[in-house]
């Protein structure tokens, strides 16, 4: 599969365990840094009420929802246990600093809304 | 090579700690367990329920074999390890095997006391203690004979309890005359007693036992006086001795339990022990409470993180009988320094007695009505001072203005229908179900997997309930171990005073310094930490917006549907003409969704996209209107009345007192948020006394209350004093609002924090010592002048522009 990447800035556009929103046709994706600067990309919707997971706490290699504190995993998007769903997680690449997103959702998550 | 790591003992203890060494580091170790049962890991106290039929072995599985495999954990079912080798660091298992360790856990618990009487050995001669016990009396009870439990403490009436339900006849000889002396006074005692026997128990006591005949089986016991009862099953319930005999066996000291220290160390440094088989500090446990904090002590020292210490625990007691409900905890019998508080309704079966010792609560017995026993736990454990609510502690925490749930009092009266959690809408059925399928046994597990508790925690005492009613609850924590949340160890006390100790400025300076097990903390213990430096070190410049919630982040409150609302401040509820018609255009030009008024008298407006706040920040500004802070644990509002200056009933100026102390404390940062008001004479328009800190006027001076709010759990103030000036006013305002942002939990209002450390407390330090007061409210002053800044002047003029910006747009 041929991956089409968008650059969508720089790696200090994102404040460290912060996020920032890219608008999409499909809807916002949140582009997450954490820590050691690792960059992640998820639909900005928390599986479980559409809470805008781009507004939440990072820590370690997830997010909590604003909303009701579910704990997102930044690389899968999955919901940390025991609570179940995820958001859907999209590719991202670095090149020096600058962020490279693809538009092709993961496989394996059916939450894209 | 990984260490290596062998436990002796597969019951709760040693699987406790195996897991929370796994949650901690699952690399760190090879686990090998050798368990002398040929089952897993199973819920001991759970056997109760099994033998009187109301759950089945399955039910009380915790670790199943699928367990171990899937965490590489090596399991010897029913082998027993019979020497160790200290010094070659091996043990010595009963088939002559040998296996190396690098670190050895003792968790052998304890064994059933057996009296040695003529005839204990015979047939059908039993104790209460393992799986093998309860299936033989439920082989006994398919005779429907008589069975006789000898002890009549909280083991032996579960176990007579479980055979009556099994079909049997029972009969409880107990040598004193008490029953559970141990868990209760005289009074409860003669109420249980009362109530078996109404179910069908037989009781004797004082009946002290002889011996047990019977050729090859048991067929009767005959006590000292002579008297012969037929018994088909004899059930010894007379206590547990902690299991020492490897260890001491080996040389590891023993004196009633193996002896460990505070970090579950024996004498040997590579051997540590856990459970009922230690003694601490004098103490041996024989409750699951306990045995969890030493397990997560004892994990936190395998995995070489050094930071946690066990410091003994406080327990309570429950009684797992249907339908009986009854809970001590402490020193209930009291002695000559001791005063005792009874409550007693015989006919409604209610009994409560609690020992108190300088105004602070020791111990306590209930009987009946045992909902409260949490919050009497709580108030012994916290040592809170009870002089300002003495005369009504025997009539529960609802009577002290908890409107929650004041006449659900008795979880086993509740239908399973009963919602318990308002906020996540989850019922009684709910939680015993989860509790049940997903084999909970702590409130942090209830509420991950049923959310109950986890929203505004007005139920967590109820919650609580359910869980000990469920798993038969000798639930209890040790003092003052509560952490601050899953990162840390540390509680909430511990943490502050180490952020003052070591001059510890910023949030990661914290982390660092106090050595979270997580590299950057979690949604929780961030913003604590961030506030907690904040409010220490007010000029350090410590403020770290990605430790803060969305709210404070944004300065506006987010929405159900990631809007926001901006609420300009209003000051003591004043406005003005200009302020108005600024607000009415600005709701034009952006198309406002909602124009409402707030309860804090103010404006608000609502459904503004992230991206627009500036500009419209910018907008009010410009008519001199600031941010309301109404999206943060700070300064909320100041509630008034138009005071003397307008109404005839008017005794000060309660409106210009109002907003005084909105100009002295707006921006201010608080553990949670703060309100206040200010009413112009006794009728109290401005509703000052559910307010953190409300004035109430009248003719000679000023009434000053503290610690109440009208939220989730209505509360009435506390008259803290009466002043004479409006400079006395707002000096006590400043003083009673920096012990509270000093002193409080992080997310604790100071109605709670009042209830915890007590009003006395803060009278103490704030009205009868004026050197402190002073102090307090220059400390106040000084961290004011770094913090009354407009956040949305800064914002509106481009400041953290990144927070209100996408990065990109890519839809065109």
């Amino acid at each position: 599969m041929s991956e089409e990447w968008i650059e969508v800035g720089s790696l200090n556009d994102i404040p460290k365990l912060g996020a920032r929103v890219v608008n999409a046709p499909e809807g916002d994706i949140a582009v997450f840094r954490t820590a050691d600067d690792g960059v992640f990309a998820l639909r900005d919707s928390c599986p479980h009420k559409g809470g805008p997971l781009s507004q939440g706490i990072v820590h370690g290699d997830r997010v909590s929802c604003p909303l009701h504190d579910w704990k997102i995993m930044l690389d899968s998007g999955t919901a940390v246990a025991p609570d179940e769903g995820c958001a859907a997680s999209y590719p991202t690449k670095m090149e020096g600093d600058t962020i490279f997103l693809s538009l092709t959702a993961n496989e394996g998550c059916p939450n894209k809304d | 090579m990984k260490e290596r790591l062998i436990v002796i003992g597969n019951g709760m203890a040693g699987m406790r700690t195996v897991e929370e060494i796994l949650k901690l580091d699952a690399e760190a170790y090879d686990i090998t367990v050798f368990g002398a049962e040929p089952y897993g890991n199973y819920n001991r106290i759970m056997l109760s329920p099994v033998l009187a039929g109301d759950k089945t072995i399955d039910e009380i599985m915790i670790n199943d074999e699928q367990w171990y495999v899937d965490n590489n954990i090596t399991l010897y079912k029913g082998k027993t390890v019979v020497d160790i080798d200290r010094k070659e660091r091996k043990v010595i298992i009963d088939d002559g095997s040998e296996h190396e360790y690098d670190r050895l856990l003792i968790a052998t618990g304890s064994n059933p006391f057996i009296i040695p009487l003529p005839g204990h050995d015979l047939e059908g001669v039993i104790a209460f203690r393992d799986i093998n016990d309860v299936d033989m009396m439920i082989d006994a009870a398919k005779g429907d004979g008589h069975a006789v439990v000898i002890g009549g403490g909280l083991l032996g009436l579960e176990a007579a309890n479980g055979l009556m339900q099994q079909g049997m006849k029972v009969t409880v000889l107990h040598i004193v005359d008490t029953l559970m002396e141990r868990q209760m006074d005289s009074v409860a005692g003669k109420m249980l007693r009362k109530s078996l026997e109404e179910r069908g128990m037989e009781i004797l006591m004082p009946a002290s036992t002889k011996e047990i005949i019977g050729d090859g089986r048991v067929e009767k016991v005959i006590l000292e006086d002579g008297r012969e009862i037929d018994a088909s099953i004899v059930v010894m319930a007379v206590g547990i001795r902690p299991n020492i005999e490897l260890a001491s066996k080996v040389g590891i000291h023993c004196e009633r339990g193996i002896v460990v220290n505070d970090t579950m160390q024996t004498f040997d440094p590579r051997v540590y022990s856990v459970g009922e088989c230690v003694q601490h500090r004098g103490e041996t446990y024989g409750l699951v409470a306990p045995l969890f904090e030493m397990a997560k002590v004892c994990a936190n020292h395998l995995v070489q993180h050094g930071i946690a210490l066990y410091e003994g625990s406080v327990t309570s007691t429950k009684l797992k009988v249907t339908g009986i409900d009854l809970f001590s905890a402490g020193d209930f019998t009291g002695d000559e320094n001791t005063e005792e508080l009874v409550f007693q309704d015989a006919s409604r079966g209610v009994y409560r007695k609690l020992v108190i010792e300088d105004n602070k609560v020791k111990g306590a017995v209930m009987y009946g009505d045992t909902i409260d026993g949490s919050w009497y736990f709580d108030l012994m454990r916290d040592e809170t001072d009870i002089t300002d609510f003495r005369e009504k502690i025997l009539f529960g925490q609802a009577h002290l203005g908890d409107s929650g749930h004041g006449d659900e009092n008795r979880i086993e009266m509740m239908s399973d229908t009963t919602e318990i959690c308002g906020c996540n809408g989850v019922s009684k059925g709910d939680i015993v179900n989860s509790i049940n399928i997903n084999k909970l046994l702590t409130l942090e597990e209830v509420r991950a997997h049923t959310k109950a508790s986890s929203s505004c925690g007005s139920c967590t005492g109820l919650v609580e309930s359910v869980l000990a009613h469920t798993i038969g609850g000798d639930y209890s924590v040790a003092p003052h171990l509560k952490p601050l949340c899953a990162c840390t160890e540390h509680t909430h006390d511990e943490v502050r005073n180490a952020i003052k100790n070591n001059e510890l400025k910023s949030v990661h300076a914290a982390i660092d310094f106090l050595e979270w097990n997580t590299p950057d903390g979690c949604g929780k213990c961030r913003p604590a930490l961030n506030y907690y430096v904040m409010c220490q070190y007010p000029d350090a410049q410590s403020d770290d917006s990605q430790s803060r919630f969305i709210n404070e982040r944004a300065h506006a409150n987010i929405q159900k549907d990631a809007t926001y609302s901006v609420i300009p401040r209003m000051w003591g509820g004043g406005t003005t003409p200009t302020e108005l018609r600024a607000i009415a255009d600005v709701a034009d030009k952006y198309k406002v969704k909602t124009v409402h008024v707030t309860g804090g008298q103010r404006i608000g407006l609502y459904g503004l996209t992230k991206q627009e706040l500036p500009e419209i920040w910018g907008d009010l500004n410009k008519a001199g209107l600031v941010s309301g802070h109404a999206y943060g644990k700070a300064l909320r509002t100041v509630k008034t009345c138009v005071g003397k200056e307008w109404c005839r009933f008017g005794t000060q100026d309660s409106t210009q007192l109002g907003i005084d102390l909105e100009k002295m404390t707006w921006g201010s940062w608080t553990p949670h948020k703060y309100k206040m008001a200010a009413s112009g004479c006794p009728r109290n328009c401005a509703e000052a006394t559910i307010k953190d800190f409300g004035v109430v006027c009248v003719d000679s001076g000023y009434e000053l209350h503290v610690g109440g709010n009208g939220g989730i759990k209505v509360r009435v103030t506390d008259l803290l004093t009466t002043v004479k000036t409006p400079e006395e006013v707002l000096e006590y305002g400043a003083a009673f609002m920096q012990i509270y942002r000093e002193e409080a939990h992080y997310l604790e209002r100071t109605a709670p924090w009042i209830e915890r450390v007590g009003l006395a407390y803060v009278k103490e330090h704030v009205v009868d010592d004026e050197a402190n007061r002073k102090a307090l409210a220059e400390r106040f002053h000084y961290s004011q002048s770094f913090a009354q800044d407009d956040p949305w002047e800064a914002r509106a003029k481009g400041a953290e522009k990144h927070e209100f910006e996408p990065m990109k747009n890519i839809n065109a």
